[in-house]
């Protein structure tokens, strides 16, 4: 570790804390957004009917709905201190043990899906970078621009009605073993390969001009040596940290596919609690998903940092 | 704005050169003319219920079939995409009015107002786009409105930083300089001479992001957090066909070719756009 290296690092964790205060600011925030009388709406929805008049006050004074803003601020730091994110309006049990019990769900579809983009995206954009202009490649650029513009909530609703419904060979709904994994599996990879496929192949552009592929050319190594061992390795740094923010944002992005596929992972029960109105979970579940994502970040940036040398300096603002 | 024009010239006449972006542009027109022309273009009433022809496959009757409620799905097609359209400019445009705001101060006044400005968009890029409009149309309640405001509310960060950093990096340049030789106020300066120069990152930047609000507007429509029934919106549509998919796959398909064609053909502009603005990327990229 050299002396700027601690230096970037202390200067990228020092942003990172400043925006995770930020973030905690902004989910408080997004409560107060809420129109009308939560205690109100919850209560109406519990029912089904009007709540009678004590209830709606008792609910606001179990939940601290009545204190001043300053205070609940307080309140919600304080919690925030207890690693407590308050209580489910729906379930009545603690939002972090919401948020963990379907988290391993939501981080193995998210897992699964980067593991199949990787093995289609890598192949295919090494062999289009290396038979450049070929049909291959061409084929390849369509697939891209193509996987970018699929709407992944259509992308699943056309695996259900093709291999569920009208082939029956896959369940379209729910958890279970390997076969339930493979059609959001699917539906979330093609988005993220056509992204990848273009990365690594410029990644391998850039590097086949380089001199020590030059050399390695020259010193008569067989093609597949030079692009193999040369070539590819050297695209690996970059390839890794866009993967690891890629990663953060397909998390993010299962919400919708959990929710075609009933999926019991995070963005399922995220979009139930927004319908249910149950803003703890809501306010909670977000600021864990940006929470993670801010860590996501950091750790790429420092795992950059440390892989290759060469950007530290120019990375730091 | 003339200045604009001008500017604009050379760049219209390279992309005229890029087969792809004139493949968008040619989309992109029809799909205009669609929703500028909808009321004369669709053959029924997109709303106008027939019980006694539910869910009936494509005819000659109905091109694209009818839904649950007998609604012709071609008529709602072209209805939505005006929806899908309008929405789309809509937001763009509060996102590039507020980026330009917040981006031209933080560039301009620099120090502390640009420090913080900067730190608070950060906090909003930490957030996963989706997920923060999700939860702010959760927060205000589903409707087309708030679905607007939650998607421009995420999306001005962008636009803000881009803007911010063209100012810093125009702000020495020759030219400024000289202008404020000659007694230019702040605010002439800003809007007369830097203005233009963040235009074109700015174009580039909206046509490549419309097609990701596009998918933005029509997926939380299918969650049915944004165009409520019976509006004719192409998320909403694949939502309300979603149940009915096995008896009536036409529900599926038609409303997500469409969404699919409109985002291809912004993402062909934009590209295009790109090269042509951005010649030094397609260099490195192209080798």
């Amino acid at each position: 570790m050299t002396e700027d290296m601690v230096q970037f690092i202390a200067r990228r964790l020092a942003i990172s804390i400043v925006v995770m205060f930020g973030t905690v600011l902004l989910a408080f925030f997004l409560l107060s957004l809420a129109p009308g009388n939560a205690a109100e709406n919850i209560l109406r929805a519990e029912r089904l009917n009007d709540p009678r008049l004590g209830e709606v006050e008792i609910f606001m004074e179990k939940h601290g709905l009545n204190n001043t803003m300053l205070k609940q601020l307080g309140q919600w730091f304080y919690m925030l201190g207890h690693g407590n994110l308050g209580t489910s309006f729906r379930t009545n049990e603690p939002v972090t043990e919401e948020f963990w019990a379907r988290f391993p769900a939501t981080f193995e579809l998210a897992a699964a899906s980067m593991v199949i983009a990787c093995l289609i995206a890598i192949p295919i954009g090494v062999l289009s970078a290396v038979k450049r202009n070929s049909l291959l490649d061409h084929g390849s650029r369509i697939f891209a621009l193509w996987g970018v513009s699929m709407p992944n909530f259509w992308m699943g609703l056309l695996l259900i009605l093709i291999f569920g419904v009208k082939l029956g060979w896959l369940p379209t709904f729910g958890y279970g073993g390997m076969d339930h994994l493979v059609l959001p599996t699917v539906t979330l990879a093609i988005g993220m390969s056509a992204i990848l496929i273009r990365l690594q192949r410029t990644s391998i552009l850039e590097v086949l001009n380089a001199n020590y592929v030059r050399t390695a050319r020259a010193k008569g190594l067989s093609e597949r040596v030079v692009i193999g061992k040369h070539a590819f390795r050297n695209t690996l740094i970059p390839m890794v940290t866009v993967i690891g923010i890629q990663f953060a944002h397909l998390l993010a992005g299962v919400v919708i596919v959990e929710q075609i596929f009933a999926w019991p992972g995070i963005g399922h029960f995220l979009v139930d609690s927004i319908n249910a109105q149950d803003y703890p979970v809501v306010q909670g579940f977000v600021l864990m998903i940006a929470l993670f994502f801010v860590i996501c970040n950091l750790l790429v940036d420092v795992l950059y940092a440390y892989l290759d040398p060469r950007i530290r300096y120019e990375r730091g603002r | 704005m003339r200045e604009v024009g001008e500017a604009m010239g050379p760049i219209v006449q390279a992309l005229k050169k890029n087969r792809l972006a004139v493949i968008g542009a040619g989309i992109l027109s029809v799909l205009v003319f669609i929703a500028v022309f909808a009321p004369y273009l669709a053959p029924r009433d997109p709303v106008e219920l027939n019980l006694a022809e539910r869910l009936s496959s494509p005819s000659w009757d109905h091109l694209m079939g009818t839904d649950a409620v007998g609604r012709d799905t071609l008529s709602r097609i072209i209805y939505g995409t005006r929806v899908s359209l309008m929405i789309a400019v809509v937001v763009t445009m509060i996102e590039v009015l507020l980026g330009m705001i917040v981006g031209m101060t933080a560039g301009y006044l620099g120090k502390a107002v640009d420090e913080i400005l900067m730190r608070i968009v950060d906090v909003l890029l930490a957030f996963p786009g989706i997920i923060l409009a999700l939860a702010l149309v959760g927060m205000l309640g589903p409707s087309l409105t708030n679905l607007v405001i939650a998607l421009a509310a995420v999306g001005w960060v962008r636009y803000a930083r881009i803007v911010r950093g063209s100012i810093l990096s125009v702000k020495e340049e020759r030219f400024v300089e000289s202008a404020r030789a000659i007694g230019c106020g702040n605010l002439r300066i800003a809007t007369r001479h830097i203005l233009l120069n963040i235009v074109t990152p700015i174009i580039v930047l909206a046509t490549l992001s419309m097609g990701t609000t596009i998918i933005s507007i029509a997926a939380l429509s299918f969650l049915g957090l944004g165009a409520q029934p019976p509006m004719a919106e192409w998320g909403n549509m694949l939502n309300e066909g979603k149940p009915f998919m096995e008896k009536a796959p036409h529900l599926m398909i038609f409303p997500g070719l469409m969404i699919m064609i409109t985002v291809l053909a912004f993402n062909f502009l934009g590209d295009g756009l790109r090269d042509v603005m951005d010649p030094r990327l397609k260099e490195k990229v192209e080798v």
